[in-house]
């Protein structure tokens, strides 16, 4: 494997912060060096060297954004934690679906959806249970900064080992195909959903106002003052009734105060603006 | 919580009992569908790992033969198996398999699909 310096290893840090908020200690050494030496391979870049050099000239946006996509961790799977998705359907969706019985239209946001297993888990529950949902105008919209993982999710497409993690049996039967040794999903599902590439770091979201965010397991990677802006972000763009859902390991206790915590089933806590 | 596994490779048994051993269960192991039987008759069996293609009795028979048993309505079943084929997949859960998870498998993909039929370890 290829080695990097420290000074090349801070200057590929610094950007990643830059562009993308996510923090690299001086320990992720190793894990830079592994993830720069298979991009190399793909782009048939010679070394470590090389690579920065042409990054640091900054003329290639394209692999710069190569770079930083493949530090990004985009770790997924359906129905990840389960309790966020048995809150959205037991609590949030019946309340949401109360108060819009005017507009007859929902939109969720999947943000930092990776390969897009989070987004389709919640059109799966849409479909599964609640079929007078059927004529409303229904998105959920995933975003992710990586286009690698963009594309995957665009794909609808699975392999056995992903389809094997957190997916009820019996939605895999009612909602995919397969498709030689992969499995893809029906269309029913997947007209629900759309991906756009997204930089949660923007000053404004450029994306139509959610009802229901889902944010989980990206602040994990933030330090505080990037923590704090987006969450004012999200905050400033969903419905003043929205529901948000963070990581199990995540709150914006210190982040910010303002947001009420509700707790529902198995310890599942989602935040809302207080009314 | 008792756990019965019934595969007829040793390898695939050593591993799931070693599993469940460390999250704390007792652990049964069976080689095919007519030790399970056995085993599920001589006592309270709540979770049963079951492989489709063995010997003397097959997975599906097996899961057939046990939701017939009005004593053995509560039993959970996971099917662990090599047949990935969607049409297998749906006779397995007709049967009255609980979950299925085609090999190989990990630790986190066994734990996720118990959680998903409700035994929280
Ligand atoms: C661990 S995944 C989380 C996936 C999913 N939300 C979940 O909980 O299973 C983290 C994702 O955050 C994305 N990400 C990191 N920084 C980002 C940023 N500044 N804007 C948008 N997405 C970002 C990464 O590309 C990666 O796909």
């Amino acid at each position: 494997m290829e080695i990097i310096t420290l000074d090349n290893f801070r200057f590929v840090a610094d950007l990643l912060h830059q562009k993308t908020g996510i923090v690299l200690s001086d320990e992720k050494v190793y894990f830079v060096e592994t993830r720069l030496s298979d991009l190399l391979r793909n782009e048939g870049i010679g070394s470590i060297e090389e690579l920065i050099e042409t990054i640091r000239r900054g003329r290639d946006a394209a692999l710069e954004k190569k770079v930083l996509e493949s530090l990004t961790t985009n770790e997924t799977y359906f129905f990840r934690d389960v309790a966020p998705f048995e809150a959205l359907r037991k609590v949030v969706l019946p309340d949401i679906i109360q108060r819009r019985q005017g507009e007859r239209r929902i939109c969720i946001w999947s943000l930092a959806c990776a390969t897009g297993q989070e987004a389709y888990s919640i059109a799966m529950v849409i479909r599964e249970h609640f079929p007078q949902l059927a004529s409303w105008d229904l998105k959920i919209i995933g975003a992710d900064y990586s286009r690698e993982v963009l594309e995957k999710a665009k794909s609808g497409t699975y392999s056995q080992f992903e389809v094997n993690r957190g997916l009820p049996v019996s939605y895999l039967l009612k909602y995919f195909i397969k498709e030689g040794d992969r499995w893809l999903l029906k269309d029913s599902v997947r007209t629900l959903t759309e991906f756009v590439e997204f930089n949660l770091l923007d000053s404004r979201y450029s994306l139509p106002t959610p009802d229901i965010v889902f944010l989980r397991n990206v602040m994990i990677y933030f330090d505080l003052e990037t923590k704090k802006k987006i969450l004012a972000n999200v905050k400033n763009t969903m419905r003043r009734d929205g529901y948000l859902f963070l990581g199990t390991a995540e709150t914006t206790l210190n982040i910010d105060n303002s947001l009420e915590r509700h707790v529902f089933e198995d310890n599942c806590a989602c935040y809302r603006i207080g009314q | 919580m008792k756990v019965l596994i019934v595969d007829d490779s040793t390898a695939t048994r050593l591993i799931l009992a070693g599993m469940f051993r460390d999250m704390g269960c007792d652990v049964l192991e069976a080689e095919n569908g007519e030790e399970a039987l056995k085993c599920i008759d001589s006592g309270e069996v709540h979770l049963a790992i079951v492989d489709w293609n063995m010997p003397v009795m097959d997975g599906l028979e097996l899961v057939n033969e046990v939701r017939q048993r009005e004593e053995c309505k509560d039993i959970k079943i996971i099917m662990v198996t090599t047949e990935t084929d969607i049409d297998k997949v749906g006779k397995a859960i007709d049967a009255g398999a609980n979950e299925y998870i085609m090999k190989p498998f990990t630790k986190d993909m066994v734990l996720d699909k118990m959680r998903l039929i409700g035994i929280q370890i």
